[in-house]
């Protein structure tokens, strides 16, 4: 099956998106939740989600905690803060101009 | 605030980093497990599951590595990995370290000390409150050639008025006795306006200062003692306030004493340090009531300006008054004196005499450090070219260039710290000592401190330093030719082109600083040197001076040496019984001024009259301008005894009393510059004061340079003591002398006549003499070891560079002999290599010496800045020294034996 790599600088949105959506997960969840959801066209190349969740962190976004998966491990489990929910707002509308200007120039006769 | 909580969360990360590192390893290896675990469990085998997690997920060091920056941490992290390793280096090779730590030590020790003066006496501000506002005020009559004349009574008062000053204090520099006390004592009083205190805002330790607003006539009957005085004299005593003390038989009350370390502000040690003020407004006995507008007996002043006004502000109103004062009194300001009063910074003359001697050595230590920098980077790169392959090897694992050449300039800053702490320490250790070696006559001495900007310099020199030694290797690293480098590496580093070339740079910049340093060493030699051998024109040799003061009684009614005639029988009584010392062959008296290049008796002499206004006889004093001229009062034999030649005419005899008219010796050069042409003897001058007598010259002497080293001919007269008298007195002998006993021989014969009278200043007359020349011979001294440190350090420098080159070369060189070559041209081609950098080194300084040797020209004598001798003398030395330096590699490279050298490799 084909896979597309997610457009660049998008990955953050699609972070912050997935954490508000279900609240507490850890990276693999992510990682999963970004591949179901857009029914596996969207591939993330996995290991890029840990720089950029340090990145989050650093800018408070989202804070971290360790906590046990189901299957009884460590795991470290990330949730959007206040300005990450901000941020997550932010972003959506600067998305969404992108994407609408895009689709006009594509439509456009 | 974001930006804060931010650098919160970034400081805690760089704490917790070990964690950090460890939980990040955790999750991402749960991340792998769960996706291995999920692709196994849709079917695959063990290993394909672990390979396509792995590919899933990406680069997992890199992603780590990725992960750690994107704190923002990494340079810093950079830096204390270099640090650590650099350290590591240097354990590893000690000997290397300590040679170049004590280099740098020795460098930045010497440049700190110099420093750590230049700060105290030049760039920081007077220990007073607002010393921006501080001013020196000076007098000139430049129609008569003369600086700094003092001003009168009248003026001060013009000037207290003029609105421009918070404060005008003249401030008179005198000696006095101390009676009471066990002993007599001669003190340094300062005789000042009561605003002195309030002027420089400092109050004293004990006690209070004068009533700033008492303008009663006469001295106060109130003095302020000095911290010293009050230790010395009165044992500390706590309750010495209010205590009555006896100065020149007048009794005053102490009302304060001055903390330890209070300097006034004077432009000698003498002045600087006071032991005794007092007051006065200058007006009303002992002065006169009305002192006259052109009696400029105040021979210095200071001031301070109103709040907000600068110093070009106050000297533009100043002049305004000046121009005024002249209009309304064209008698006392006649036009061709063109009187002018110039606003020093009070700072400015206190230090005015050092600046350029203290720069000069700055300067001088500042160039051997740098010599001493440029022989550690050859030092450096010596090691970078047997460090060649290590940084090839981490090259080509991908280290970047920015991070090699980052990992080598830590090593040479470490290397320069280091040096920095330990010269700091030694500073640290030797200071006490150190400080004895500087002469009294450098102003603030007791400021000299390792203060925080002694330390920021020291820092700043060691991190400056670091960086230059340290660049070029570490720029030398950054260009290295990979391959090249691994190639040469397996066969024997020898070392790039590139590297030779700038170690030569290097070696040819060594020697054109040491060039200039040693040109200006050999020329402060040269003019010492001539100082030293002038023909001085009297005769120095067994020869002491010992002084003592007649008192000066408020009252002079109570004065009992108060005219010639009274003084007479004192001064008779003195030479009779100083001529029966043991040993003593003559005798003679005269004032201070008498005393030949008493340095520290030069300001001292204005106010005993040794500064004379005259004019001569058939000039109009309108149109003419006084001149002033020095004036000793001495006892006929003295000119015998200090063996001045009589030219023309006679000497004073035992008749020249205060009952016949006065007469006066001068010295050749005085004849030549009033009456040129025309004979002096008969010719008549007089001082311009009010009611002084004619005086007739009677008898010319040779020109001698008792006032001045460096200047053979400054026009001076003599006069009998007996018509004169004097109360500032020098007793001089000549024999065969203990110089140890004399002193308290002649106290013993003084005060059988009075025993109230201090006896002091004993010192033979070379010893004078040669005070004269100490401020010159320290620098030289200085500026001397510096230049044959930097001599030193520059034939090290060219001996490591053609040392390494005939090492790099033993297999050339090897080849060469075995085919034939004789070891005349070996050592001849080694030579002209060591000769080529040292004449090129030469060229680029004999420029530079040019342009440093102009810029001290004020402090020679009796040489050219470009003196031809000097210059060529130098460059020899220095060229001989290259040669010998270079001499030893050479007597290696003959020896090079051709078989060994050829299975070298």
């Amino acid at each position: 099956m084909h896979r597309d790599e997610i457009p660049p600088g998008t990955l953050y949105l699609l972070i912050l998106k997935t954490l508000g959506r279900s609240g507490e997960m850890h990276g693999y969840e992510i990682a999963n939740s970004i591949q179901r959801i857009s029914n596996d066209v969207l591939q993330v190349e996995e290991g890029s989600l840990y720089p950029a969740l340090q990145r989050m962190l650093m800018k408070g976004w989202v804070t971290a905690k360790w906590g046990t998966t189901a299957g009884n491990r460590r795991a470290r489990y990330y949730q959007l803060t206040a300005a990450g929910h901000k941020q997550l707002e932010v972003e959506m509308s600067q998305f969404e101009r992108v994407i609408g200007a895009i689709t006009r120039v594509i439509e456009a006769v | 605030m974001d930006w804060l909580r931010e650098l919160a969360r970034r400081l805690s990360m760089l704490i917790h980093r070990r964690q950090f590192d460890a939980d990040l390893e955790e999750e991402m290896r749960l991340h792998l497990e769960l996706r291995q675990q999920e692709l196994f469990q849709s079917g695959m085998m063990t290993d394909d599951a672990r390979a396509a997690a792995r590919r899933r997920f990406g680069n997992a060091t890199y992603l780590k590595e990725e992960s750690h920056f994107a704190w923002g941490w990494e340079s810093l992290e950079n830096v204390a990995q270099d640090v650590r390793y650099g350290l590591r280096v240097l354990r590893k090779s000690p000997g290397f370290s300590a040679v170049v730590v004590l280099t740098i030590a020795l460098g930045i020790g010497a440049t700190t000390a110099i420093f750590s003066v230049v700060d105290a006496a030049l760039l920081r501000p007077l220990p007073y409150p607002q010393p921006e506002q501080l001013v020196s005020i000076e007098d000139d009559l430049p129609g008569g050639g003369a600086r700094d004349v003092g001003m009168s009574e009248p003026e001060w008062q013009d000037l207290q008025r003029s609105g421009i000053f918070e404060y005008v204090s003249p401030a008179w520099f005198d000696e006095n006795n101390l009676t009471g006390s066990s002993q007599p004592a001669r003190v340094r009083l300062l005789i000042a306006a009561p605003n002195y205190f309030a002027l420089l805002g400092v109050n004293p330790q004990l006690g209070r200062i004068f009533n700033p607003e008492d303008h009663s006539s006469g001295l106060l009957p109130e003095v302020l003692i000095s911290d010293g005085m009050w230790k010395r004299a009165f044992g500390g005593d706590p309750h010495i306030l209010d205590k009555s003390v006896r100065f020149d038989t007048d009794l005053y009350r102490i009302v304060g004493v001055m903390p330890a370390g209070f300097d006034a502000p004077g432009r000698t040690a003498e002045e600087r340090n006071i032991e005794v003020w007092a007051a006065t407004s200058f007006y009303g006995a002992p002065m006169p009531d009305h002192p006259p507008r052109n009696r400029r007996n105040l021979p210095t002043a200071i001031a301070r300006l109103k709040p907000g006004l600068t110093i070009t502000d106050a000297q533009r109103r100043v002049d305004g008054l000046v121009a005024s004062l002249q209009k309304e009194f064209p008698g006392d300001y006649p036009l061709q004196s063109a009187w002018t009063v110039r606003l020093v910074p009070l700072k400015e003359r206190v230090v005015r005499n050092v600046r350029q001697s203290l720069i000069l050595l700055l300067g001088a230590v500042g160039l051997v450090l740098l010599i001493a920098c440029v022989n550690v980077a050859n030092l450096l790169l010596a090691r970078a070219s047997a460090r060649g392959r290590e940084m090839a090897v981490r090259q080509a694992l991908g280290a970047a260039r920015k991070r090699l050449i980052s990992q080598l300039l830590t090593e040479s800053l470490l290397l320069s710290l280091f040096g920095g702490i330990v010269g700091l320490a030694i500073l640290f250790c030797t200071k006490a000592f150190l400080l004895h070696l500087v002469p009294d006559s450098l102003p603030r001495l007791n400021e000299v401190s390792i203060n925080w900007v002694v330390l920021l310099f020291a820092l700043l020199a060691s991190l400056v330093v670091g960086a230059i030694f340290g660049l070029a290797p570490a720029l030398d690293a950054g260009r290295v030719d990979l391959t090249q480098a691994l190639k040469e590496a397996t066969r024997g580093s020898t070392g790039s082109g590139q590297q030779a070339r700038t170690r030569r740079v290097l070696v040819i910049m060594e020697f054109a600083l040491s060039l200039v340093l040693m040109v200006a060493a050999g020329l402060l030699l040269r003019s010492f040197w001539d100082l030293l051998h002038v023909r001085l024109g009297f005769n120095p040799e067994s020869v002491m001076t010992v002084r003592t003061r007649l008192p000066y009684p408020n009252d002079p009614k109570t004065d009992i040496y108060r005219t010639p005639a009274q003084q007479a029988p004192f001064f008779r009584e003195i030479i009779r019984r100083a001529g029966t010392l043991p040993g003593v062959v003559e005798v003679a008296l005269g004032d201070t001024a008498s005393i030949p290049l008493d340095e520290s008796q030069r300001y001292l002499k204005r106010v005993s009259d040794g500064y004379f206004p005259f004019t001569l006889e058939g000039r109009d004093t309108q149109s003419d301008q006084p001149a002033l001229v020095e004036r000793s009062s001495v006892t006929p034999d003295y000119f015998h005894l200090l063996g001045i030649p009589l030219l023309r005419g006679r000497l004073f005899n035992e008749l020249d009393d205060d009952k016949v008219p006065q007469v006066a010796v001068v010295n050749e050069a005085f004849g030549q510059t009033y009456w040129p042409g025309q004979d002096p003897l008969g010719q008549r001058f007089k001082s311009i004061r009010a009611e002084s007598p004619w005086i007739t010259v009677v008898g010319m002497i040779a020109n001698a340079r008792t006032e001045s080293l460096a200047e053979a001919n400054v026009p001076q007269i003599y006069q009998a003591v007996y018509q004169t008298g004097a109360k500032h007195l020098a007793i001089l002998l000549r024999g065969h002398l203990d110089t140890a006993a004399i002193p308290e021989e002649v106290r013993e014969q003084v005060q059988a006549v009075d025993s109230t009278l201090p006896v002091f200043g004993a010192q033979t007359l070379n010893a004078t003499v040669s005070a004269a020349l100490s401020e010159r011979r320290l620098s030289m001294e200085m500026v001397g070891l510096f230049a044959l440190t930097a001599l030193l350090l520059a034939g090290l420098g060219i001996y490591g560079v053609i040392s390494y080159m005939v090492s790099a070369r033993t297999h050339e060189i090897g080849i060469r002999l075995a085919l034939g070559a004789e070891s005349r041209s070996i050592l001849r081609m080694v030579l002209r290599e060591g000769l080529g950098l040292a004449i090129a080194g030469a060229a680029v300084g004999l420029v530079g010496a040019v342009i440093v040797s102009h810029l001290m020209t004020g402090l020679l004598y009796g040489v050219k800045p470009t003196d031809p001798l000097t210059f060529a003398g130098v460059t020899i030395l220095l060229v001989g020294v290259a040669l010998l330096a270079c001499y030893v590699p050479a007597r290696r490279a003959i020896r090079v034996d051709p078989l060994v050298a050829l299975r070298y490799e």
